[in-house]
């Protein structure tokens, strides 16, 4: 079971901090597929992070890793 | 040096932990929240941050700023939770023997937050509101795949 944390709208449109996907390793590539099939989150400008370092879309997240939606940024 | 943080921010507390005896300049920005934008009256403003790696990314902006300005020293402190209108975000804090350097730094610094730094607000307006940064503001920060890595 791969973890999802997710913030800002994400995290209203998941109901929740975290969403879980049923699968133990996927890449990131397929993890943004998946989160959009099964909860319509539109996921062409979200990046995803893996143990909070910026993750590439052919880089595999395990079930082990730390892993969060990150929608557009905007701090400051 | 970096940190992120519900607690209000200090001016001074930052500025201090940049300046030492090299220094010949201290260049301090200070993002506040702004009432109106775009003739749109704001109420207040919710930060949200996923703090480990914000923090994470904001002592990258500094390493950056190092190798960029050698003789730079960047501390930066962001805000998070419920900020009122003129509450103070983010202080930025770099110091430089002088001070076109510090200046340059300093702008450097903002511009990345904004790119890379997962932090978000959501404005409280009279009439609704929303999470600043999806596809409807055009000030969206999506890092491109050379600006992550």
């Amino acid at each position: 079971m791969i973890k999802v944390n997710c913030f800002a709208h994400l995290k209203e449109l998941a109901g929740g901090n975290m969403i879980q996907i049923d699968r133990k390793e996927m890449s990131v590539k397929e993890l943004l597929e998946e989160v959009q099939r099964q909860y319509h989150i539109q996921s062409d400008s979200v990046l995803v992070a893996i143990n909070e370092e910026y993750a590439l879309p052919d880089d595999q997240v395990t079930e082990h890793d730390t892993v969060a939606l990150i929608p557009p940024v905007s701090g400051g | 040096m970096f940190e992120v943080t519900s607690e209000p921010l200090s001016i001074e507390a930052v500025s201090q932990k940049v300046i030492r005896p090299e220094a010949g300049a201290v260049v301090t920005f200070t993002g506040t929240v702004r009432e109106f934008t775009k003739g749109k009256r704001t109420l207040y403003l919710t930060y949200e941050a996923y703090a480990s790696m914000a923090e994470k990314q904001l002592k990258r902006i500094g390493d950056e700023i190092t190798t960029r300005w050698p003789d730079a020293v960047t501390a930066i402190s962001h805000r998070t939770g419920k900020l009122e209108i003129s509450d103070i975000a983010v202080v930025i804090a770099v110091s430089t023997p002088h001070r076109k350097d510090a200046y340059e730094a300093n702008e450097y610094a903002i511009e990345r937050i904004k790119q890379i730094v997962p932090i978000w607000k959501k404005e409280k307006w009279e009439d609704g509101e929303e999470w600043i940064g999806d596809q409807l503001e055009s000030n969206a920060g999506v890092p491109e795949k050379e600006e992550i890595r």
